[in-house]
């Protein structure tokens, strides 16, 4: 049994005919093709695979492929834009917001949304937000730092 | 002085990391790939009665179903111990197993399939019947009489006992000594949880006979010669393993393991490129684990606070099997660093290093450091309190002075260089100690359960002379490789036989190369984890690649410049002392006419064309050395915790962390603090929220992400650090290493501050991690929890 699913990735319209059970995750990765999100869990606490649908942070993992019929999904491939880097991902270059780079993606994602809610989002505040997203490597400082300075940035 | 090292260069990395193009294991994929799944064990200790495969091998998509069996008679040998001290018992560990297991999540049949999901089910439909055996889990307890044996020739479950010090000292100090403290403690288990899930991917090539192996490991050749000489049985020369980007290692990516086997051995047998990626629970109960140990100990002092001995004994869990280095961590790596910074005549240490049935433990971020300094800076806080000193007074009396390195301990290791009072009074002023303490005693005027913790840590980074190695057990020698390639162009490879898993050598190395062939940083490119490019190496853990990686590649540096000087003294007609290197500008010129000269470029050019070399010269322009080190370096630290314990929740908050390392030279700034501010969360996370978790059964309790608590972003309000430099005065850059320093000395201070705060409430020890349930059990059982 297989279904269809009709989604906007990074723009660009996909189509696909999948089993019920796959998830979002796994749709993006061997489907489109796009590896940049990353799988770090098995149990949604990580959010190393967090994405943007319909503009929302989701963990990619919690989602079912067909749940996404129909949305426009973003991922840490699509944020650049012909201008560049996005401001999020330009700050975590500048105040060295990662080190292996795996949960990077995610917490690029994450960033983006909490800045979207509150541009001038505090350090605890991006603290607070970032409650879904682990990374092993940086202890969070240059994560904070990078978030906050982006928001500074923006507004 | 050169122009980058020393300044905080942006990493030259970041901008695929950042795009998600980062070259991970999991994301290797070819046409007509298969995929690995693995069937675990879910019992600790069992006999297989029964497997029936053939559900699993019908179903529609599945490739294949392999079994223990199969991998040994198709010629997989076991996975070997790569340390072992004297009279080690090495228990058989097979890549399948075929009749036993061990431990939960012990690997029991093999599936390859179409998809992933394929591969998952069948796994499902693979039927096995256990006989359940008895389990032990307990360190100590594993050597009880009568307890069960994990593996029957194994006796009392003894995989060896190692002691190191000077005994006679010991006993004297504490015969001698005016006070004595004692301590029983737990240094739990930890799962190192590297955010990227092992992984690894193989194509085999029927042609030329040679397998690829992607792998996500610190070590890529170490795993080579494993997987040739012991396991998979391909030459090395047609046996080529990548580690690309690798998402955090931590010591959990240096071993050998069992997939690293399976996964080409079963691309063989199938015809297929083959990729196997380990869900988080799967590596939350097969990556090696970390730490483990049961501890008592006792601290000799005088009466004014000088410390004169330690004795230590220590029962370490080595899990159901020898992990590749397991032995030597609490060994090698834990015992030599009892005397921590502190003079004491009479330091002896002893060891049992004992199999259970849980997931083997061998390196963890620190290994064997951390545990000691955890067990020294608990009894000098114990001390303190005996004696009503001051702790970090007690520190400085007892410190060693800095006029007296280099420093022999009476636990073998000899301290290259160290300003342990500056360290200490410089973390003072940061913090502001004194005030510090004048806010404890005001919170505590008000009910407030306020406490501050301080410490001083040794560590020992960049293992180790070879020969030293050798003589302690190790099967393999601890040199780097670096060869640094000058192309015609005057452009630069750098092939470092070091690793990056979230270090950034790709900047630090290329800052170091610039600098010593003065050339732009963009001219430079490193290369790393790739058998197929660079030259035999060791690998990246233990905070060894600046130290060793880094001093390689100086020396292969200097020899690029000699050659080059002596071509552009030929070029210009000159005698070769006559001429300079400018290391600014990469040019040679007669001395005192810099405008005569011949740029870095134009004599690589010449160096390849080679019309007109010096006699005797041959052409080309690229060096390897492989350097050994004289000795450890040894970087110290000074942390200092404000804390306050909410006397409803029990919960600890953090008010202030404060951390003065000393890592020696520093390449990149920005990237050392990075490294200590990542690996102080770490060592917090060791205090108050990390416990690997097993029932008396051997079932593992925090397999996943919900029950193993690494540390969130709120966890910390941010950390204050800072550095002081005593540069490591036998590595031609000074530098010593950065990536363990803060782990080790976090958390001791965290506990430190903690129990600092409940000493009013009468409580003196609590087991780590110091969560709300065993603050209030504490509590309660010293009486003061009403």
């Amino acid at each position: 049994m297989r279904h269809r699913v009709c989604l906007t990735v990074n723009g660009k319209a996909e189509e696909f005919d999948v089993e019920p059970r796959l998830l979002l995750c796994h749709l993006l990765r061997a489907y489109v093709g796009l590896t940049g999100t990353n799988i770090g869990c098995d149990t949604s606490q990580c959010g190393s695979c967090t994405v943007l649908m319909d503009g929302k942070a989701v963990k990619s993992c919690t989602v079912l492929a067909v749940q996404a019929d129909g949305c426009e999904v973003t991922t840490i491939e699509g944020l650049a834009g012909a201008d560049g880097l996005h401001p999020v991902q330009q700050s975590f270059w500048d105040n060295h917001g990662l080190q292996c780079g795996f949960c990077t993606p995610g917490m690029i994602m994450t960033a983006v949304e909490i800045l979207d809610r509150n541009p001038g989002a505090t350090d605890a505040e991006v603290r607070h937000g970032l409650e879904g997203n682990i990374c092993r490597c940086t202890g969070y400082e240059n994560i904070v730092k990078s978030i906050v300075a982006a928001g500074a940035r923006g507004s | 002085m050169g122009r980058y090292v020393g300044t905080s260069v942006k990493r030259v990395e970041d901008p695929r990391f950042i795009q998600g193009k980062g070259r991970y294991v999991a994301n290797i994929q070819f046409p007509d790939m298969v995929y690995v799944a693995i069937k675990r064990s879910p019992e600790a200790h069992a006999r297989i009665t029964r497997m029936d495969t053939s559900a699993a091998a019908a179903m529609d998509g599945v490739v294949a179903v392999f079994t223990g069996q199969d991998f040994k008679d198709g010629g997989c040998g076991s996975l070997p111990c790569g340390w072992l001290v004297p009279d080690t018992k090495v228990p058989d560990r097979p890549i399948v197993v075929t009749d036993r297991v061990c431990h939960v999540g012990d690997s029991v049949a093999v599936v390859a399939a179409r998809t992933p999901y394929i591969a998952a089910d069948a796994v499902e439909a693979i039927e096995v019947d256990y006989e359940p055996l008895p389990t032990v889990v307990d360190a100590r307890g594993a050597m009880d009489e009568g307890a069960p044996l994990v593996h029957s020739e194994i006796e009392n479950n003894v995989s060896y006992h190692w002691a190191l010090g000077d005994q006679e000292a010991c006993e004297k100090a504490f015969a001698e000594a005016d006070e004595v403290v004692e301590i029983e403690l737990v240094n739990q288990r930890l799962i190192p949880t590297a955010m990227e899930p092992r992984a690894a991917a193989a194509q085999w090539d029927a042609a030329s006979e040679e397998m690829t192996v992607w792998t996500t490991s610190q070590n890529p050749h170490p795993i080579r010669l494993l997987l040739s000489a012991f396991t998979l049985g391909i030459p090395e020369s047609k046996l080529r393993v990548i580690s690309p980007d690798v998402g955090g290692g931590f010591g959990s990516k240096i071993f050998h393991y069992p997939e690293e086997v399976i996964v080409p051995w079963v691309a063989r047998q199938v015809g297929r490129p083959a990729r196997w990626v380990a869900t988080r629970t799967e590596s939350q109960m097969t990556d090696s684990q970390g730490r483990d140990h049961v501890t008592v100990a006792k601290l000799a002092m005088t009466s004014d606070g000088t410390f004169t001995g330690l004795d230590v004994e220590t029962w370490a869990n080595q899990g159901a099997y020898l992990s590749t280095f397991a032995p030597l961590i609490p060994t090698a790596l834990y015992i030599t660093l009892l005397s921590g910074n502190y003079k004491m005549p009479g330091v002896f240490g002893k060891v049992h290093g004992t199999l259970t049935n849980t997931v083997p433990v061998d390196a963890y971020r620190g290994a064997g450091r951390p545990e000691a300094a955890y067990l020294v800076e608990r009894l000098v806080d114990l001390a303190a309190t005996r004696l009503g000193r001051d702790p970090l007074d007690l520190r400085r009396q007892n410190a060693i002075p800095k006029e007296d390195f280099p420093y022999q301990t009476p636990v073998a290791f000899l301290y290259d260089s160290g300003d342990y009072d500056r360290l200490m009074t410089t973390a003072a002023d940061r913090a502001d100690y004194a005030g510090m303490r004048q806010a404890q005693a005001e919170a505590r005027a008000e009910g407030k359960l306020r406490g501050v913790g301080v410490v001083c840590c040794i560590e020992a980074s960049g293992p180790a002379p070879s020969a030293v190695a050798g003589s302690l057990g190790s099967a393999v020698g601890f040199w780097e490789s670096g060869e640094v390639r000058v192309h015609p162009t005057g452009q630069v490879s750098v092939f470092t036989g070091s690793h990056a898993h979230g270090q950034g050598h790709e900047t630090t190395l290329a800052q170091v190369v610039a600098d010593e062939l003065g050339v732009p940083i963009e001219s430079v490119e490193v290369v790393h984890g790739d058998t197929g490019r660079v030259n035999f190496g060791m690998g990246t853990y233990g905070s060894r690649s600046a130290c060793v990686g880094g001093s390689a590649l100086v020396r292969s540096a200097e020899k690029v410049r000699a050659k080059v000087l002596q071509l552009g003294a030929h070029l210009l007609e000159a005698a070769e002392e006559d001429v300079v290197y400018d290391r600014d500008t990469g040019r040679v010129h007669v001395k005192g006419s810099p405008e005569s000269g011949k740029d870095f470029g134009e004599l690589a050019f010449a160096a390849y064309t080679a019309h007109n070399l010096p006699e005797g010269m041959e052409p080309g322009l690229d060096f390897v050395s492989f350097y050994d080190p004289a000795n450890f370096t040894f970087p110290a630290s000074s942390h200092i915790c404000e804390v306050e314990v909410c006397p409803d929740t029990w919960e600890v908050r953090i008010l202030r962390y404060v951390a003065v390392d000393d890592v020696g030279k520093v390449i990149n700034p920005m990237i050392v603090e990075g490294q200590l501010q990542g690996g102080i969360v770490q060592g917090v996370g060791q205090a108050l929220t990390e416990i690997g978790a097993y029932s008396d059964d051997g079932q593992l309790l925090s397999g996943t992400l919900l029950e193993y608590a690494v540390p969130r972003a709120d966890l910390l309000p941010g950390i204050e650090v800072d550095r002081i430099e005593t540069p490591s005065p036998h590595n031609p850059l000074g530098v010593k290493g950065a990536g363990e320093m803060g782990t080790i000395a976090a958390t001791p201070a965290v506990a430190n501050a903690v129990l600092d705060a409940l000493a009013p409430l009468g409580v003196t020890h609590i087991e780590l991690p110091l969560t709300p349930e065993r603050i209030w059990r504490a509590v309660q059982a010293a009486g003061n929890g009403a």
